[in-house]
């Protein structure tokens, strides 16, 4: 049974442990800044990076504005290329219909390749509870299914493992789950690689049912787009006899065309590369080539109700791609499991709240787990303007205000006096850290961004320690003209 | 209610700020020419990244290859049979995968016995042969991208992908596109396709590149041209 995210405390108290694991704390930050550097490189390789960034944001919020008219013509266009189509509301209905699905097959065990939508929904575990094994392939879940961790990052779940601990974890757990892990492995990043390869091929080569997600759906062709790197995609969605891709509704985009402009700044965004090893596109089923039978799950589970939210609904735009989290100065010091969420990070923090709702400590404490340094947008590949959303959400968190959930509108009462707000306003001060927090708060209620602070204050002091916060990237013209009054005062 | 019906409610209610298209049946999509669509995109960035000659677009493609770790050789049309017959032998493969359609004289010179990807045959059979050798769709310089879309000279998806070794022949200049808005033009989406750019890697351990994880642990370029 791998972790679960049920009962996490609020982020400050989640991250202040996190902050006290000096483990934790050295994998992030060697792991993030190696990926930041690079994709600095990759991204300014091409000249037309901003247009096509523009390009991106374009297409996500046309789509969104036409979602309905585009979930109908995917679900002509996937039916009609041969698969059969499933609408699921919440994550219970798309783990009944998945688990129904695999039961008609007469199988007790998928292979699974990555997918942010099933670590949403707790897949695995509704699977387990059929009694059906589901098998993780990518390696770094895999890292964390044989470790019972949880994901801490989007890309990369084990970021919070160095390879020493991967080691120790392959074996000590590969035996329990099929081949065990060759004899004398030592931590070099191609032995662990080569130990994983080993210990999935009979599972990929035995394998009748496949589980994705997808990356990107095309509306106009019924196409579906894995983006991945190992191979392990490849094997899930060519192999098996059945495969059954759970996307969320928000995945689609309307024509063929547009994958020239994600298939661009996904790669660069997320790993660094110019593209990734392998991407696997599908169009319904292939006589005599891949799976026989395609199910396509449409999942809702909160997409709805963010896209009521006018200023909240750019988080649907989201591509995954994790660059946000690799460049978050409170990310780097947090650590991902912090967030409470399979959703970490900058974006984490504005989609949680939005799928969630409010409701738990945690949910309502994330909109502040942030410093608004803007880094995150600057990055975003959609330009997702992530410290609005944030300040979008404390307004509603502390003023209230009505809030679409499950398609209703509800009103939510102002914060004030209740637990949300106590662990929202701990928060603040851990992620803001002044003694005029509220004050900082309503300045940045106008999206200023200019609050870097050189250390964390509170519970953060001790472990920012003597380590200087990283400086945000590009000085935005607010930030140079705060410090300099326009080129007047030009000594600081 | 169906949660389609509930789905698709709860989506016009949401949009129903204005530009939402509440209870209108579904209006034909981009390619019948929606001109809100291509107005609300506006498509400023790039064809292709810099001019560039066809010889030029194919040396970016061998530089880009090599840079993720493809090996690249080139050949003539003659010469590329004894060069895939080099190419299995350095390899140890006693057997080799062929596509239904790939032109017999690529494997005129080689030593290696053919196997058929027929059918019934099951991924552990293809486990166990060495080598696949294919052609191309298309290859996309500025990423260093070989895309194959299952036809004759290039087979099934997973021929491609379980033998660890996979020679693949690009025909140049004729096969190369400069980037990836030119390549999808070029492909048919209702066929299977797999992007391939260099050989299996993972950035999982500690977010650094290493090859060879689940698919062809060793990829060959061929760039053939026809003198
Ligand atoms: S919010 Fe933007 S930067 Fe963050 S994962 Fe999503 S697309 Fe990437």
């Amino acid at each position: 049974m791998s972790g679960t995210f049920v009962g996490m405390p609020a982020f400050p108290k989640a991250a202040h442990e996190a902050v006290n694991n000096t483990t934790l704390r050295g994998n992030l930050r060697h792991a993030t800044h190696t990926i930041r550097t690079k994709r600095a490189k990759a991204v300014a390789e091409v000249s037309d990076w901003a247009e096509l960034r523009d390009a991106g944001k374009r297409i996500k919020d046309h789509t969104l504005r036409h979602l309905d008219r585009y979930l109908v013509q995917l679900e002509e266009s996937v039916t009609a290329a041969g698969g059969v189509v499933h609408w699921a509301a919440d994550a219970e209905e798309a783990n009944r219909i998945v688990t129904e699905l695999v039961r008609a097959t007469g199988e007790s065990e998928v292979v699974k390749v990555k997918s942010m939508a099933t670590q949403e929904i707790g897949l695995n575990e509704a699977l387990e509870a059929a009694g059906i094994r589901a098998y993780e392939t990518d390696l770094a879940e895999l890292i964390v299914q044989l470790g019972e961790d949880r994901p801490s990052h989007i890309l990369v779940p084990a970021i919070h493992r160095n390879r020493g601990e991967i080691r120790d974890i392959f074996v000590r757990e590969m035996g329990a789950w099929g081949r065990a892990a060759p004899e004398g492995l030592t931590d070099t990043p191609a032995e662990l690689a080569e130990a994983a390869r080993l210990h999935l091929r009979e599972k990929f080569l035995r394998a009748k049912v496949g589980i994705s997600g997808a990356n990107f759906m095309v509306a106009e062709t019924g196409t579906l787009v894995v983006v991945e790197s190992e191979g392990n995609g490849r094997m899930c969605l060519t192999l098996p006899e059945t495969l059954i891709s759970v996307v969320g509704i928000e995945k689609v985009v309307p024509a063929w065309r547009d994958l020239e402009v994600f298939l661009q700044t996904l790669p660069r965004s997320s790993t660094a590369e110019r593209m990734n090893p392998y991407t696997s596109m599908w169009t319904g089923t292939t006589d005599g080539d891949g799976p026989r039978a395609l199910h396509l799950v449409l999942l809702d589970n909160g997409r709805t109700d963010t896209l009521a939210d006018e200023v909240g609904r750019q988080a649907l735009r989201c591509i995954r791609c994790s660059a946000c989290l690799n460049v978050c100065p409170v990310y780097e010091r947090a650590g991902g499991h912090a967030y409470g969420s399979v959703y970490p990070g900058p974006i984490g923090a504005i989609l949680s709240p939005q799928l969630r709702g409010t409701a738990s400590e945690i949910d309502a404490s994330l909109p502040y787990a942030s410093s608004l340094c803007g880094a995150c947008y600057e990055v975003c590949p959609v330009a997702i303007d992530i410290p609005e959303v944030l300040v979008h959400l404390r307004e509603r968190i502390a003023q209230g205000g009505p809030v679409t959930r499950e398609g209703n509108t509800v009103v939510l009462r102002p914060a004030r006096g209740h637990a949300a707000e106590r662990a929202a306003m701990r928060a603040a001060r851990w992620a803001l850290g002044r003694p005029g927090a509220l004050r900082a708060g309503q300045r940045l209620a106008s999206r200023t961004r200019r609050f870097h602070p050189r250390t964390l204050p509170g519970p953060g002091r001790a472990w920012s320690g003597s380590r200087e916060l990283p400086a945000v990237p590009a000085e935005s013209f607010r930030d140079w003209w705060q410090r300099t009054r326009g080129g007047k005062d030009v000594t600081k | 209610m169906s949660s389609r019906d509930l789905i698709l409610g709860r989506v016009r209610r949401a949009l129903a700020d204005g530009s939402g298209e509440d209870g209108a049946p579904p209006e034909p999509g981009p390619e019948d020419g929606d001109s809100s669509y291509e107005q609300a995109v506006g498509r400023s960035y790039l064809r292709e990244h810099g001019a560039r000659s066809p010889a030029e677009t194919v040396d970016l493609l061998a530089e880009n290859l090599a840079d993720y770790r493809a090996i690249v050789h080139r050949a003539t049309e003659e010469e590329l049979p004894d060069l895939v017959a080099r190419l299995l032998d350095r390899r140890g493969s006693r057997q080799v995968l062929v596509p239904p359609g790939l032109p017999s004289v690529w494997l005129s010179a080689a030593d290696p016995a053919p196997v058929d990807d027929l059918a019934g045959s099951t991924p552990g059979e293809l486990d166990a042969v060495g080598s696949v050798v294919t052609g191309c769709a298309v290859a996309i310089a500025e990423t260093g991208t070989i895309v194959l879309d299952g036809g004759p000279d290039q087979g099934r998806r997973r021929i491609t992908l379980v033998p660890d070794h996979h020679i693949c022949v690009v025909r140049v200049p004729g096969q190369v596109v400069a980037s990836v808005p030119q390549a999808l033009g070029r492909l048919d989406p209702t066929r299977p396709l797999t992007w391939i750019s260099g050989p299996s890697a993972t950035s999982d351990i500690e977010l650094d590149r290493v090859e060879g994880v689940h698919g062809p642990r060793t990829l060959e370029v061929v760039l053939v041209s026809a003198d």
